[in-house]
């Protein structure tokens, strides 16, 4: 069972930033995008000062750079529609090397760009920092229902497993000659999601029943860890306290 | 397609995240009766809180892990299941909403597939308008519909049709009311509705086929479809004869209808709740666009739109009204549009309970004859054995 659980975003090392209590890791992270989302778009260095707080952070961590850029690749998809953005939106248009862009579109573009980037930057240095058991456990310490966080890392537990299930019956498909090539193939691909349905649906009583068995009555037990001490906090503080001056001088200047 | 940071403002960010909190915590107690095990002949098991995690777990993994079965649709390219109104439909709507809200949450913080802040508008809109918009229509459509396997997967198939776009309504509504950018309200309304009337008809298409597997196999799992089974018929051959003359023979006359009141009780109300939330949303997002038109000519534009709806409507079913949305990609129709669509749905759902109260006082007379006429039979109870 010790090895399943480590997901392949978690970087195991030892730096100052893991070993930081997950909690406070996760309201850390959380204040910093609160403050990124909260700077006006026009204070252009803000975001460079966002920029360069994550990288200091990724050092501290020890996370490499290109680690991190290709973990930002799942921004693609909004990447797209930012693009897209100074030609539909509407207002005054600026001209740019022969192309009418819409200058209320470009800002809204790099504000997109900008603090998405950053959001999504800071959610992987948490993933890579902190293990998935301890993000479970700060969110329960973080006052999230225990109920929420068990079906959580029931999810995360059984994901791997599922998902070697729904590989095999891949596996069993293609032994057996088919080949999913169009809408026609829909059938029994939409059998196989049915059969997959109930393998985790009857696997989660199996899992219920030997459970109860062994005394279950619907709390786990939490391991009473030390709560986090006052160096602790300061220290997870540091990133978004620094944000929030950012913040607010983009307010002010 | 999961919003990122700094996409909607944070105020709006904030109330999202409020009205997805609220409605994860209901959805926590409305899983524990959903997941606490059933029997179709009689009252559900005792209500099992310590059933929920694991289940709920299990079919989490499921959504998370269905989401990665690509379909192949033509030329290379492919798509996969979004889940919510099939999560909806197998394990009913609190636990629909619960596990989408979880798998949301985990691809947030894992995988930073969706901003942090933006869990709460995620939410709301993937897990909560989906799963409720699917499984409202969903149990309208079967009320409706003539009982039996086929209806249940037509139902699926409008019930997921329907909660795509409807989801990407309610997006609209959200960056109206919070979005960040310039962009006409009309032009994201027509790109976002038109873009997934045709996500959701693959959608829709997938969940279909896949509720009618599972309904192959294992029709007792399917939550949506639990009123639908039928209790155990008794024959006593023919080969037996009179000589075996056993009293259960009596019995099939009048257990089929023992199950019916009940559900159609249980449902009326469901449907009835579910249109009002539908109605709501529709109304909201389209009062949202009402207040934001800046000039008076889109204005006009709209109370046309509203005229031109009245003889649409009449014929018109909502998947149509649909396809007309796609059509035109005239932000100044669109308007009119949103009002259709919100009417069109207060309808149709509004047409579905009228029909469904027509149905159960149809069924009281049904029954009342039937009992009138077994009372009849009482005393000649043992005739058409002995024939």
């Amino acid at each position: 069972m010790g090895a399943g659980h480590a997901h392949k975003l978690y970087r195991p090392a030892h730096s100052p930033v893991h070993a930081l209590p997950p909690h406070c890791k996760i309201a850390a992270v959380l204040c910093f995008v609160l403050a990124v989302v909260a700077t006006p778009r026009t204070a252009l260095w803000a975001f460079a000062l966002y920029a360069l707080l994550l990288a200091a952070v990724a050092a501290a961590a020890r996370v490499p750079a290109g680690f991190l850029l290709k973990r930002l690749l799942i921004e693609v998809p909004f990447v797209a529609f930012a693009v897209l953005m100074p030609f539909v939106a509407t207002g005054p248009r600026v001209h740019i090397l022969g192309l009418s862009l819409s200058e209320s579109g470009l800002w809204g573009a790099w504000n997109i760009l900008a603090k998405g980037t950053l959001g999504v930057a800071a959610s992987v240095l948490l993933a890579a920092t902190t293990e998935l058991r301890g993000l479970l456990l700060g969110l329960q310490r973080l006052r999230m229902p225990p109920l929420l966080v068990q079906i959580a890392s029931f999810m995360i537990r059984y994901g791997d497993v599922i998902a070697d299930e729904l590989r095999r019956m891949r596996i069993a498909r293609l032994s057996r000659g088919f080949e999913a090539r169009g809408v026609r193939h829909w059938g029994v691909l939409a059998k196989s999601a049915g059969a997959l349905f109930i393998r985790s649906y009857e696997r989660g009583e199996r899992v219920h029943l030997a459970m109860v068995s062994r005394g279950y009555t619907g709390t786990l037990p939490v391991p009473d860890a030390a709560p986090a001490t006052g160096g602790q906090w300061s220290r997870a503080a540091a990133l978004p306290a620094a944000a929030l001056a950012v913040c607010l001088l983009g307010w002010t200047l | 397609m999961h919003v990122p940071d700094g996409f909607i403002d944070a105020p709006v960010s904030a109330a999202a995240g409020v009205l997805a909190a609220a409605a994860v915590a209901v959805s926590l107690r409305g899983a524990r009766r959903e997941l606490g095990g059933h029997r179709p002949d009689g009252p559900d098991l005792a209500p099992g809180a310590e059933r929920t995690a694991p289940l709920a777990g299990l079919v989490a993994a499921f959504i998370f892990a269905v989401q990665m079965l690509n379909f192949p649709v033509a030329a290379g390219t492919s798509g996969h299941l979004l889940g919510g109104a099939l999560a909806a439909i197998l394990v009913g709507p609190y636990t629909g909403v619960l596990c989408v809200s979880v798998v949301l949450l985990m691809q947030g913080v894992l995988f930073a597939d969706g901003g942090l802040t933006a869990l709460g508008v995620n939410i709301t809109d993937m897990a909560v308008v989906t799963v409720l918009v699917a499984y409202g229509i969903f149990r309208g459509l079967v009320k409706v519909l003539p009982r039996g396997r086929r209806a249940v997967t037509a139902a699926a198939f409008v019930a997921a049709a329907v909660s795509v776009p409807a989801a990407a309504v309610a997006f609209t509504g959200m960056y109206a009311l919070g979005g960040t950018t310039d962009v006409p309200i009309g032009t994201v309304f027509a790109a976002m509705t038109g873009v997934h009337v045709l996500i959701g008809l693959g959608e829709a298409a997938i969940t279909a086929l896949t509720v009618g597997a599972v309904l192959a196999v294992r029709p007792d799992l399917v939550y949506g479809a639990r009123g639908l089974a039928k209790p155990l018929e008794l024959r006593t051959s023919p080969l037996a004869g009179p000589a075996a003359g056993r009293e259960p023979s009596g019995e099939p006359a009048d257990t089929p209808d023992a199950p019916r009141p009940v559900a159609a009780r249980r449902s009326t109300r469901r449907v009835w709740l579910a249109g009002v939330a539908a109605a709501l949303v529709c109304a909201g997002g389209v009062s949202y666009y009402a207040s934001t038109s800046p000039d008076g000519l889109e204005k006009v534009a709209q109370d046309e739109g509203m005229d031109a709806k009245a003889e649409d409507h009449a014929a018109k079913d909502s998947p149509l009204a649909d396809y007309s949305v796609k059509d035109i990609a005239n932000p100044r129709i669109s308007g009119g549009l949103a009002g259709v669509i919100g009417v069109g749905a207060t309808l149709a759902v509004g047409t579905g309970v009228f029909v469904v109260v027509r149905r159960r006082r149809g069924a009281a007379r049904d029954t009342a004859v039937a009992d009138a006429a077994t009372g009849d039979a009482t005393q000649p109870r043992h005739t058409p054995e002995s024939a």
